[in-house]
């Protein structure tokens, strides 16, 4: 394992037994040495196998099992802000105290009480039913949104909320009293409104019983579940869905690459022509075009559509390292020895090149960590009642408009947290495995 | 150079014919019927027939091939399933908008990468350089989603300093008044990535012995940097300037999502959630071949950068 090839090869015919222990240490192990003096790398190392051993526990139901359960009242704060006001006391919230980062500012109070009832609607619809059981409707929230409301192609599905939303903002600015200033005057046309909504959610909150909590640890969302178990179950997504469809390119770029590189002629010239295909389509597009043709939604099918779209850069590495080691002295070796073309490629040469492709693989991780949550977010992704780190963001770009922004916070931080150190992670292996690039970035 | 560029175009012919026969395969194949995407939730069995005529999917596969393929050369390819309009015109009119986020995109966020690149090389090792480096790398791990959602919301929601989406019909009312804060979202995303970059570009080039010669016979270290290492250096970027031209044509998919921008990119995500097949079919075909051909403006262009490559 630890050895070249040249090494397997030679040791057992010409070095007796008392001299092998004195073989220099292989690339791996000196690979290591070198991480593990890197610091930044270890630390790297350590966050991104404790979200690995999170996606583990979370994957065998030992943590963040009932994610699903509404354990707090709907938009239920972070334990740290406190209860939010306008929950918590049912007069009018513009002059209800409270902690100043709970209460909402005035404006805010305004267009909250226009704005409730359209992004409720198109989430009744979307659901179902306003009271969740389980989020099992099978269709996609864009997919279902978009065809309804625009047939003439310029309409974005969120259009009518935002220009509801506009038009109150504008509204609430542009009696004489500025925004920031009193509250009570700017407040006054829209009070009505908004106690009738207080009232109705108090209602709600009553049916629903008295066993949900106001405030958790990191809040709740619309339907009251826990952000914190949320999160690692979105975790779970996206970590598993980066990591299977890193597999699979790395899988295909390295066979085709292996093959193109190691036959040359007819084989290389017609595995080229294949990944010309799939290059010359920006990548972007070609994933979109796929996710257009697989309707079936499922995790597995977002895995399948990057990697099978995802493989052009490995190829092209891995078939440029197969054609220069294909001619050295250990491979010509290998073959005076009888070896078989399958035996030279993956027992002689491949572990030459493993570095690279280990490389690649924690590339492509990040990368299609990235292009799931894109993909998710649009609803091309993961189905609906599975939650990633893009179907959160999803959620939480109409949440924001509500000032509700814990959900927004817990995805993006912890998705930066695992892409800062697993690119980190990266950074260093490359480093350590090939010294000679040090310092150079060029991905 | 003609016989270079004569030859370039024939090696195009077997990849295109290639991107053809993949798109079809993907969406004739394994696309499913698209009578009964058509058809909705009325499937009355006499007019998905009638459907399946009108599209010519009843006819065996080698005509439907022969059907893409004159679709191709005509550019016509028919109508779009879901609203009737001819790809061909969506095509036409999608690409202005799309043209008008990314171009001034592409050159401020080009012009500034370089310039900073330039200026965090010339200060390689230094705190200032480690700062840069380690914002970069913090700023590259936010999601493009996140950028979007805050900054609209901030700058546009809250604040009031730009709309929060739409888009006119004038030219200049949409690059300042629409398109400017999609433009600032863009820059802030690619920025980092562009840095680090060419960053390492400049850095290959700011130990070469040139430089020390140039310092030698007295050339200001402005000169130094904008004259001498800046010509060098930008071969690679030009690369990685062109590679990202294609890019244009797709437009900025998220942008012009959030903004309501009726671009490229905004239509493909609209085409994707309605099923629309021709759209997407007729798009890919074409940006394949706008980055083949881009792909050899890019070799032609090394020629007019250094001399001293050898187009073969």
């Amino acid at each position: 394992m630890n050895d070249t090839g040249t090494h397997s090869l030679i040791r057992p015919a010409l070095a007796p037994r008392a001299v092998a222990h004195t073989v220099s240490p292989g690339l791996w192990v000196l690979a290591w040495r070198r991480l593990r003096r890197d610091r930044l790398a270890m630390v790297s190392l350590a966050i991104v196998l404790a979200f690995i051993a999170m996606m583990i526990l979370s994957g065998l139901g030992l943590i963040a099992r009932d994610w699903t359960r509404e354990v707090g009242v709907n938009y239920a704060p972070p334990t740290f802000v406190g209860p939010d006001a306008t929950e918590a006391a049912p007069a009018p919230a513009a002059t209800a105290p409270g902690p100043a980062a709970a209460a909402p500012p005035p404006v805010t109070g305004d267009w909250e009480a226009e704005v409730v009832d359209p992004i409720g609607d198109v989430i009744a619809e979307l659901r179902g039913a306003p009271k969740p059981d389980s989020g099992n409707t099978a269709t996609p929230p864009a997919a279902a949104a978009a065809p309804g409301q625009d047939d003439t192609g310029f309409v974005d599905p969120l259009a009518d909320v935002m220009r509801e939303i506009e038009a109150a903002r504008r509204g609430a600015k542009s009696p004489p009293p500025p925004p920031g200033g009193t509250g009570a005057a700017a407040v006054d046309p829209l009070a009505d409104v908004m106690r009738d909504i207080e009232a109705e959610r108090g209602a709600a909150a009553a049916e629903h019983g008295s066993t949900r909590r106001a405030t958790l640890p990191f809040g709740a969302d619309k339907w009251g579940r826990d952000v914190i178990a949320k999160t690692i179950k979105g975790s779970e997504t996206s970590i598993f869905v980066g990591i299977a469809a890193a597999f699979v390119a790395t899988l295909i770029g390295t066979v085709l690459g292996a093959f193109a590189g190691y036959y040359g002629r007819w084989v290389d010239d017609a595995l080229n022509w294949f990944y010309s295909i799939f290059s010359s389509i920006p990548y972007l597009l070609l994933i979109l075009a796929v996710a257009a043709v697989l309707q079936h939604k499922g995790t597995m099918t977002i895995v399948l559509i990057l990697g099978l779209t995802g493989w052009t850069g490995v190829f092209r590495l891995i078939r440029a390292e197969y054609l220069k080691h294909k001619g050295r002295e250990y491979v010509q070796a290998a073959d005076a020895i009888g070896a078989s073309n399958a035996r030279r490629m993956y027992r002689h040469i491949f572990p030459n090149v493993s570095h690279v492709v280990l490389v690649q693989l924690s590339i492509l991780v990040v990368a299609f960590i990235k292009s799931e949550v894109i993909l998710s977010f649009l609803g091309f992704g993961v189905p609906v009642d599975v939650v990633s780190w893009g179907s959160m963001l999803n959620e939480a770009q109409n949440e924001l408009l509500l000032g509700k922004w814990w959900q927004l916070v817990a995805a993006g931080v912890s998705m930066a947290l695992l892409v800062t150190a697993f690119s980190l992670f990266t950074d260093a292996l490359r480093d350590a495995l090939d010294p000679k690039l040090r310092g150079s970035e060029g991905s | 150079m003609w016989a270079y560029v004569v030859r370039r175009l024939w090696q195009m012919i077997p990849t295109l014919l290639g991107v053809v026969l993949l798109v079809f395969v993907l969406f004739n194949l394994f696309g499913g019927d698209p009578a009964y995407v058509l058809a909705g939730k009325i499937s009355n069995p006499e007019q998905i027939d009638n459907i399946r005529r009108q599209l010519g999917v009843d006819q065996p596969y080698w005509v439907q091939l022969g059907i893409f393929l004159k679709q191709i050369v005509t550019a016509d390819f028919g109508a779009s399933w879901s609203t009737n309009e001819p790809v061909s015109h969506i095509l036409a009119t999608r690409l202005g908008p799309s043209l008008t986020l990314l171009v001034p995109l592409l050159i401020i966020e080009t012009l500034v990468a370089v310039g900073l690149a330039l200026a965090v090389a010339y200060v390689r090792g230094s705190l200032t350089d480690r700062a840069v480096m380690v914002v970069c790398t913090v700023g590259l791990s936010i999601s493009i989603l996140v950028y979007i959602i805050v900054f609209q919301y901030v700058f546009a929601y809250k604040l009031g300093w730009f709309p929060v989406q739409g888009w006119g019909d004038s030219f200049w009312t949409n690059l300042v008044r629409y398109a400017s804060l999609p433009i600032l979202i863009g820059l802030v995303v690619s920025i980092a990535p562009n840095l680090r970059l060419f960053r390492t570009f400049v850095l290959d080039e700011i130990n070469q012995d040139y430089v020390r010669t140039a310092r030698a016979k007295g050339v200001s270290e402005n000169r130094i940097m904008w004259v001498h290492v800046l010509r060098n250096a930008s071969i690679p970027i030009i690369t990685h300037v062109m590679a990202a031209l294609p890019g244009l044509l797709i437009g900025a998919f998220l942008l012009e999502r959030f903004f309501s921008i009726p671009g490229i990119g905004r239509e493909v995500i609209l085409a994707v959630e309605r099923s629309d097949f021709p759209v997407i079919k007729a798009l890919t075909v074409y940006v394949a071949v706008a980055t083949m051909v881009v792909n050899l403006l890019a070799d032609l262009m090394y020629k007019a950068v250094d001399p001293r490559v050898q187009l073969e």
